[in-house]
């Protein structure tokens, strides 16, 4: 039992919400849900199952691991091959592949590569391995940025020498926009990744929501949350509203962490950013800015690459919502956990991945 | 995306301004985490932490409203429950 | 003798040796003074004479045979030990098949410059579990690696038990209908190492679940209709339920909450976003039974220490051969898969 978690997992009122979502349910929609770890959520649950028939879930782009860019990948195994380099990353990256291997197996060939659970593990090893480069690769939406720009901040304090990071942050908003100013564009109303909005505030989602004239809910992460960001999503399309409201209201507030913002903001800056399967979306990613260049570990290991992804992986499409991961000719058959061909499959997190684990039920294809 | 759980801050171990750090109990795991973003956190609040910091105070009079309203629903609905129940085991049973 | 054994003093002269050097795994004059004053007092038995195999038996029924290696960081943890682990692991793969752990095998290599005192624990450790599981240690072999080409200490042993019975218990024997029963609360051991890793670690008070099923087991053969046991080891209960629904080409299904697991065993997977039913056990197994036999077999359970929270978590139904689905209370299902490796914490 987890205080302020496993009381959100009650059951009779999850099924109390969602035979209200019967009541109200009218008419046809849509409904993307941003966040990976809210897809999973989703399906683990099998909330998505018991939604009136007339929603459908649209699972979006927001898993970091899925969205990294096979060049990314293909860097930091580099840097990970360098002798006199440990190579810190979290849990998630170990596995997915760059253009020939991950990063686990690089730790095979004799690379130091090392899980660590906050990015300050990673300089604290690189305090103690003065001798040694530590890298840590960096990834994440804006909940981990703050724990990144501070451990940077905090090795500039230091004065460190020996510690970079490979950078590959991403934000949220503009990938929404980007959704939605697509022409293919099917999305009429979002649930907002609670913990980015527990950074950010959600005040750039109310102008979203203003000029694309769509529902915003913030949503959190456990069943009654996410049954209950249904709820107030479909109601708004239903009303014909187009606000952005906060179901997360014990996790998030309007202007989110002032504090965490204005250090992500010193640290970093908005660039470009190629998200894989889906491109280059402009302003949409984070890099260390001129005062904190020294760590960036592109440029001190002066390393540049340019990959080409491979075609016949639709996982740009699934993460857009346009296609659900049943409609590749590929999925379970040559794309599967163990042997993914695109992004969407590799993160437990990942569209396809969920799918492979959920819905591979005889019987309850669809 | 973005595991965070709430936990407890038992102790404060450090007050530095650029580096304050506390103790978090997670339903009796302690872990160290980085406070310095919650400046007005003290013991005996939750606080949200993801990778080793704490993103925010969590609203525990907002969380306790939601978890009352959350327990009179399921009291109303235990005679319903089952027939949900019965419903989803018809259906699990299809395969 | 007894008193000798269980002291914590290490019978070899420390200021003399007071670390493993190549010469106690070369067969000369160091190795026999570790068999000598180390190895044969901590695990006194008339079979260790210093001859090189052990002559056994006779037996009254089949043999079963086993062996496992041990590797684990760190060497001592909350619950348990390499040692302890080493004993009990070889002799839960025995009770498994429903045989009466009689014989092992103990060999080491051991990494130059290992700390001679903790060798001595650990062989210490190793004399207590065998004792207390009804073993003897019959046969051994020490080999020394270079310096930093091994991770301090490997174990591994190999077991012979004696089946006193003409009943198969194998995953072939499962069948549609079965109820499936384990033990008790699952993924402490692999969280109570993880808490003591290097950049992850936690405070808690998790320990292992480490312990010796031979006990029970032998119970449950005499008194209830048993078609199959498995231990929870690597991989958890996800890597135990699909090895045996492979073998038998049956299909499981399991109850998500029916499946006990400790507070701060959950509260730890949470923070690392890791899912008990994949982490690794030491001394919980799941029996498959006939219905009729169910309740019998979890009051017998419960009447052990190690098993008082056993419990009913599912059966074998119909449905896709070779695979296994859970249940939760809100009508999700979940296919179970395998890791393709150690399951790693995770962020998001």
């Amino acid at each position: 039992m987890i205080k302020y978690v496993s009381e959100f997992r009650n059951v009779q009122a999850v099924h109390k919400i969602l035979k209200d979502l019967h009541g109200i349910t009218k008419h046809s929609w849509s409904i993307m849900e941003i966040c990976g770890g809210q897809t999973h959520a989703l399906l683990r649950y099998g909330i998505d199952e018991l939604l009136p028939k007339k929603i459908t879930l649209l699972h979006g782009p927001g898993c970091p691991v899925c969205v990294t860019p096979l060049e990314k990948i293909d860097k930091a195994i580099y840097i990970a091959r360098q002798s006199d380099v440990i190579f810190c990353s979290f849990g998630d990256m170990l596995r997915v592949p760059g253009s020939h291997l991950d990063l686990l197996s690089a730790k095979a060939e004799g690379a130091d590569v090392r899980i660590v659970y906050s990015p300050m593990d990673a300089l604290k090893i690189a305090g103690e391995n003065p001798h040694r480069r530590v890298v840590f690769f960096a990834v994440g939406f804006e909940t981990t940025v703050p724990a990144i720009a501070m451990t940077v901040h905090r090795a500039a304090t230091l004065k460190m020498k020996n510690f970079y990071l490979l950078v590959s942050h991403v934000l949220v908003p503009p990938a929404i926009r980007a959704l939605l100013a697509a022409p293919d564009n099917r999305v009429q109303g979002f649930l907002a990744a609670g913990h980015v909005c527990t950074v950010m505030g959600y005040e750039e989602y109310i102008a979203i929501s203003k000029e694309f004239k769509i529902p915003i809910v913030v949503t959190g992460f456990e069943p009654y949350d996410l049954a209950m960001g249904i709820f107030m999503c479909v109601r708004q399309l239903e009303n014909g509203t187009f606000k952005t409201e906060n179901e997360y209201t014990r996790a998030v507030a309007r202007q989110g962490n002032v504090l965490a913002q204005d250090l992500m903001h010193r640290v970093f800056k908005v660039v470009d950013r190629k998200w894989r399967g889906i491109g280059v979306i402009p302003q949409s990613g984070l890099d260390l800015n001129e005062h904190y260049a020294e760590f960036d570990a592109e440029t001190a290991f002066n390393v540049h690459l340019e990959v080409q992804e491979p075609e016949e992986c639709i996982s740009g499409l699934v993460l857009q919502g346009v296609k659900k991961p049943f409609e590749c000719s590929e999925f379970a058959k040559r794309c599967t956990p163990d042997h993914p061909l695109g992004a969407t499959m590799v993160s437990t997190e990942g569209a396809c991945a969920a799918y492979y684990r959920y819905k591979m039920i005889d019987g309850d294809k669809k | 995306m973005c595991l965070a759980i709430p936990g407890k801050i038992i102790q404060i171990t450090q007050q530095e301004k650029d580096n304050r750090l506390g103790k978090v109990n997670f339903a009796g795991v302690v872990k160290v985490v980085n406070l310095t973003y919650v400046p007005q956190a003290d013991v005996g609040d939750y606080v949200t932490v993801h990778v080793g910091f704490a993103l925010n105070v969590m609203d525990q009079h907002d969380a306790e409203l939601v978890i009352s309203h959350l327990n009179s629903v399921s009291e109303q609905n235990e005679a319903k429950l089952d027939k949900v129940r019965q419903r989803i085991q018809k259906r699990s049973g299809r395969s | 003798m007894t008193q000798d054994i269980l002291s914590f003093q290490c019978p070899i002269p420390l200021d003399e040796y007071p670390y493993v050097v190549m010469g106690h795994g070369g067969g000369g004059r160091l190795s026999h003074q570790l068999i000598e004053q180390m190895i044969a007092p901590a695990l006194k038995n008339p079979y260790l004479d210093g001859h090189d195999g052990a002559v056994l038996g006779p037996v009254d029924g089949k043999i079963a045979y086993t062996t496992d290696s041990y590797v684990v960081n760190p060497l001592f943890f909350p619950g348990g030990d390499i040692g302890k682990l080493a004993v009990y692991g070889t002799v839960n793969d025995l009770a498994m098949c429903g045989a009466l752990p009689r014989y092992l095998s103990l060999g080491f290599i051991i990494e130059e410059g290992f700390s001679m005192n903790t060798l001595w624990k650990i062989l210490v450790s190793i004399g207590i579990a065998a004792r207390e599981t009804g073993v003897q240690v019959v046969t051994g072999d020490t080999k020394v690696v270079d310096k930093n080409k091994g991770d301090g200490i490997y174990i591994n042993t190999s077991g012979i038990g004696v089946v006193p019975h003409n009943l198969r218990i194998a995953p072939d024997q499962v069948k549609t209908g079965d109820k499936i029963i384990i033990s008790g609360d699952i993924g402490r051991h692999g969280m109570c190492i993880m808490s003591q890793r290097e950049g992850l670690s936690f405070e808690s008070d998790i320990s292992s679940d480490c312990a010796p099923l031979a006990g029970v087991t032998a119970e449950l053969v005499q008194n209830v209709n048993v078609h199959c046991m498995r231990d929870l080891t690597r991989g958890g209960l996800v890597s135990a339920l699909l090895e045996i629904a492979g073998v038998s080409k049956t299909y499981m299904e399991i109850t998500e909450e029916h499946v006990p697991v400790n507070s701060n065993v959950a509260g730890a997977c949470e923070i690392l976003g890791l899912d008990p039913m994949h982490v690794a056990n030491e001394g919980r197994f799941i029996v498959f039974v006939p219905p009729v036999d169910a309740q019998r077999t979890v009051q017998i359970l419960q009447q052990h220490d190690i098993a008082q929270h056993a419990r009913i978590i599912g059966t074998v139904a119909n449905g896709t051969p070779g695979s296994a689905v859970a249940c939760n209370a809100f009508g999700g299902r979940r296919i179970l898969s395998m890791f393709s490796g150690e399951q790693l914490p995770r962020i998001c």
